[in-house]
């Protein structure tokens, strides 16, 4: 048998229903690889004591008959999630001894079917960044390094944690957050599945808000199966957030595997950007000859206004960012820097509360929604933000079922390495992501292979609203055809390899 | 212009000054539930004892609109006439304050739920119509207090998130008079509407004042806003107080400068809170948060045709019905349930009463009573069964006025049937004339000088006329008084 910690959720769920495995045990070998893994820095807080409470109500369930969808089954929850009783952070100092007295409703549709909590994981603060150096508690380890180097990969961002957990086998799968690619971008890099649903398909309710129109939920996995079996836990409609949908949840699992035939496939022209690498750009091409080759049907599509999504992309969320983060004010919980008065002490809170990247959206979102700027800026974004959405619906008017792009122009940098940088260079890490955000569709990033250094590459599908069910059927023809990715774990003291 | 507005002018040393005025009222909704949370609305309460994790602006927490404060918001603006959007937009109203836990306000700022409309206000003079521009929904704030700690400023959110609605006039009304009604008339409406209390000294109804003076038929003079007012009396006086400083700066070669000013009613005066350099920028956009609020049309049918008779229709009605004059119909519609207790005294007997003489006894007595000891109709110890049954011994016969007015007394201090009194006390009115004929003849035998005074002088009946009346204890006939005392005296 496999190591514990290498099942896929699948695999641990069929052990544990035939009683193979406890939950118990399965949850002990997760407690000993977050621990084993701390060079990672991919949790902020460990829940060892929770998640053998969990594992051992999970056996009592699936000993007496009652054991819910995801029975027993480890994961990582990103520290964006508000969880009872456990410390939630958003990664930012402004909320670093905040303890939430509920819990969101995505987390507790996991619990509601059995799942058991390792912990809380790292990101980028208040999930404002594309790889994870900018959380208060300091950038996330990628598991992945380029070979012959150990030098410090970044596991991408805002979700660095989740990505990186699930790629280093610390937990089966994990929740995420994207609201401009903190899903996609992250599991390209790491070599692993994510997927962001359509907006609207899982609460927000109890996720930190970073803007509002754009956040969504969606799970990371190892396997493009597991990602439709947690997906299908997370979503549904939720009184308490009245964006959430109305409709029912299908069973993606069941569309994994199922046949693409005929189905047809777009290729935007306008995704071919300056600067993208050669290994990107031949990796695209293997994914849509993997698709035809199992019947799908590649055809060149035109998306024209892409090129204004990432400046349209950082007018609007920077915009919510400023008015949602508004309050984190010290008066009522989380961090209080005292001050002469009022003003005073909100302006040491929030100056010592929050990190850089933050500061630095929320001056953008202020001054984009201020008099005299707002029809220049947050207007003219809405506008362009119509526009890509209508060249999306235009593009699926003429049959397309979904469309294939890299998730990032290049494979993951090392840490520090952007750091410097003009932020506008990091920004462009979201150039493939932030689109469908913008347009509320479901998008999904599955691993296409490895660059020429050896770091994970990860393709793209992006898909009509509501209709995950086609990518998941389409991910599954390329993970087939790419295989599986697995960082060797240097980082393991015991040395599991 | 007419003599009305010409009345209204106020003079300055350099001539006559018009005085305009616009209204934004917030009237908080009457409902259980806050706008965007289930907790209570109650009034009171100890601090931060109705504040859900949603009024606190938890992390992550998200607002849901209470479909009652819309239901009531359209119920309001089908009140004033008022055109109903079926499509409105929520958007954030962005600052920072300690008892405004989100760091904006929720509040609709391009889109309103009700549009333009009008509120019909009548003054002893004239009736003037008051545009409506529009009718919002948005979230109440929390209260600071700064009078419990030395140092710190204490907050209760029992408020944050409650349901306003802001009713914005246009700048129609042109004296501290025309306001002041305006205001009452508004009042009267939501009070029938059921979707404000009105309650102006729990702060349920408050009001801005936009104030501005020019000399007659000159354009829009510089506005000041008073913010805040709470109170009909006071709207009056800032509103005066402000127009003369106007004025006052004006006619000294000054300039209005547009800013926000607070009205003291200890010194009776506006004073200065923020210029225009110093308004804030809300930096308005739309609550992400929130999808756009949209109505369907049988929603709105449904309340229109649910929506209780008004105060103008009812005020048609008994000048119609009733033959009531319009200053008396005006009185008895200002309140529902002054209203509905006339009506129930001219048609809560066997046959329906005569109303002038039920609206003389509910305007002069009841009201005069029950102002008199502060009390609201809904606890007046007369009840309209009561009060008509009065009016029945009064019509036929039974009991003279005067002895009326004793037995509504005697009804107020110790309630009981009026006419179960009236037999029990021996209050019925004496129409047997030898019983009044023999007092006639004791008062006359009496007074023998009056008694030829009569012959000359009528008048001097009358004086008969209450001797005998007050001999009888009240019970005498003034009818039968009256025709046997012509008899005796030959007049």
């Amino acid at each position: 048998m496999t190591e514990l910690t290498d099942l896929t959720i699948a695999q641990a769920r069929d052990l544990l229903r035939n009683r193979k495995i406890s939950a118990a045990e399965l949850a002990e070998a997760h407690v000993a690889a977050v621990e084993g893994a701390r060079a990672l820095n991919a949790f902020v807080e460990e829940t060892p004591q929770s998640a053998r409470a969990m594992a051992k109500a999970a056996d009592a369930r699936l000993a007496n008959g009652t054991a819910g969808p995801l029975e027993g089954i480890p994961l990582g929850v990103k520290d964006l999630f508000c969880t009872r009783d456990v410390r939630t952070t958003a990664a930012s100092r402004i909320l670093e001894n905040f303890v939430p007295t509920y819990e969101s409703t995505v987390t507790s549709n996991l619990w509601r079917d059995g799942a058991v909590m390792l912990g809380k994981l790292n990101n980028d603060e208040f999930a404002m960044g594309s790889s994870n150096e900018t959380s208060f508690f300091g950038p996330v380890v990628s598991p992945w390094r380029r070979k012959g180097s150990n030098q410090d990969i970044v596991p991408g961002g805002s979700s660095g944690g989740s990505a990186a957990a699930v790629a280093a086998r610390l937990c089966l799968g994990a929740t995420g957050t994207d609201t401009g690619g903190s899903i996609r971008q992250p599991a390209a890099y790491s070599g692993i599945v994510g997927i962001k649903p359509t907006y609207g398909r899982c609460s927000r309710w109890g996720i930190v808000a970073f803007a509002s129109s754009l956040d969504q939920a969606g799970p990371f996995a190892r396997t493009v199966t597991d990602a439709a079996i947690l997906l299908r836990s997370m979503a549904g409609h939720d009184p308490k957030d009245t964006t959430s949908v109305d409709r029912a949840v299908p069973d993606y699992e069941a569309a994994v595997g199922r046949s693409i035939k005929g189905m047809k496939v777009g290729i935007p022209k306008e995704y071919r950007v300056d600067g993208m690498g050669a290994d990107v750009e031949a990796l695209w091409q293997r994914g849509a000859d993997w698709l035809k080759e199992s019947g799908a049907e590649i055809v060149a599509v035109s998306l024209p206004h892409t090129r204004y999504a990432l400046p349209a992309y950082y007018i609007v969320a920077p915009a919510e960012a400023s008015s949602n983060l508004a309050r984190y004010d010290g008066v009522r919980y989380g961090l209080r820097e005292p001050g002469r008065d009022v003003i005073d002490m909100y302006e040491h809170t929030r100056a010592a509360g929050f990190g850089k990247e933050v500061r630095r959206r929320i001056m953008i979102g202020t001054y984009v929604l201020s008099a005299g700027y707002y029809d220049a800026y947050y207007l003219r974004a809405q506008k362009v933000r119509t526009l890509i959405k209508r060249d999306f619906e235009q593009c699926f008017a003429q049959g397309v079922a979904a469309i294939l792009t890299p998730t990032t122009p290049s494979a993951a940098f090392a840490v520090g390495e952007k750091s410097s940088a003009d932020p506008v260079e990091m920004y462009l890490n979201d150039v493939f992501t932030v689109t469908v955000n913008m347009a509320g569709l479901p998008g999904l990033s599955v691993p296409g292979g490895l660059d020429a250094s050896g770091l994970p590459l990860g393709l793209q599908l992006i898909g009509q609203p509501f209709e995950e069910e086609t990518l998941f059927a389409l991910a599954s023809v390329i993970e087939r055809a790419a295989g599986a990715f697995t960082p060797e774990p240097w980082w393991s003291a015991s040395g599991q390899a | 212009m007419d003599a009305a507005a010409k009345s209204k002018l106020i003079k300055g040393s350099t001539g006559d000054w018009e005085i305009v005025i616009g209204m934004e009222v917030h009237a908080q909704v009457t409902s259980q539930a806050k706008l965007f949370s289930g907790a209570s609305t109650a009034f009171g309460g100890e601090p931060n004892a109705h504040v859900s994790l949603i009024d606190a602006a938890m992390p992550g927490m998200l607002p849901v609109i209470n479909e009652e404060c819309v239901a009531q918001a359209v119920r309001t603006g089908l009140g004033l006439k008022a055109q109903i959007n079926l499509r409105s937009v929520f958007d954030r109203k962005n600052y920072f304050y300690p008892d405004l836990p989100q760091g904006y306000q929720i509040s609709q700022y391009k889109s309103p739920v009700v549009g333009e409309g009008e509120v019909v206000v009548d003054l002893p003079e004239e009736t003037i119509r008051v545009g409506i521009e529009r009718l919002h929904l948005e979230q109440d704030a929390g209260k600071s207090l700064h009078d419990r700690h030395p140092t710190m400023s204490f907050v209760d959110l029992n408020r944050s998130g409650v349901a306003l609605m802001e009713i914005v006039s246009k700048p129609d009304l042109r004296s501290p008079e025309d306001a002041k009604a305006y205001v009452m008339k508004l009042r009267s409406i939501l009070r029938y509407l059921g979707t404000c209390d009105g309650d102006m000294e729990k702060g349920n109804l408050r009001a801005d004042v936009n104030v501005s003076v020019r000399k007659p038929g000159a354009p829009l003079g510089t506005r000041c806003e008073i913010k805040n007012v709470n109170s009909i009396r006071f709207i009056g006086q800032a509103i005066e107080h402000e127009a003369r400083r106007q004025i006052e700066i004006i006619e000294d070669g000054g300039a209005i400068e547009q800013e926000t000013r607070l009205f003291d009613p200890v010194r009776g005066e506006t004073r200065s809170m923020r210029s225009k350099e110093e308004a804030h920028d809300y930096r308005y956009f739309p609550d992400p948060d929130l999808l756009p609020l949209e109505l369907a049309p049988e929603f709105v049918e449904a309340l229109r045709t649910s929506l209780p008779e008004l105060p103008d229709e009812k005020k048609h009605r008994f000048v119609a019905d009733y033959a009531l004059s319009g200053y008396d119909a005006d009185v008895l519609v200002a309140e529902r349930e002054s209203a509905e207790f006339f009506e129930a005294v001219v048609c809560g007997g066997a046959s329906r009463r005569d109303a002038k003489t039920a609206a003389n006894w509910v305007i002069n007595e009841l009201f005069g009573r029950l102002n008199k000891e502060g009390r609201e109709i809904g606890a007046s110890p007369v009840g309209a069964e009561q009060l008509g049954i009065i009016l029945d011994l009064l019509a036929e016969g039974t009991i003279s006025g005067k002895i009326a007015k004793d037995v509504f007394e005697i009804v107020w201090n110790e309630g009981g049937d009026p006419r179960a009194i009236v037999e029990a006390r021996g209050l019925k009115q004496v129409t047997d004339t030898g019983e009044i004929e023999r007092a006639v003849d004791a008062i006359i035998a009496a007074n023998p000088d009056k008694a030829e005074q009569a012959k000359t002088k009528p008048a001097v009946v009358g004086w008969f006329v209450g001797q005998v009346i007050k001999s009888s204890g009240g019970k005498a006939n003034p009818q039968a008084v009256n025709t046997l005392l012509r008899q005796k005296l030959g007049v």
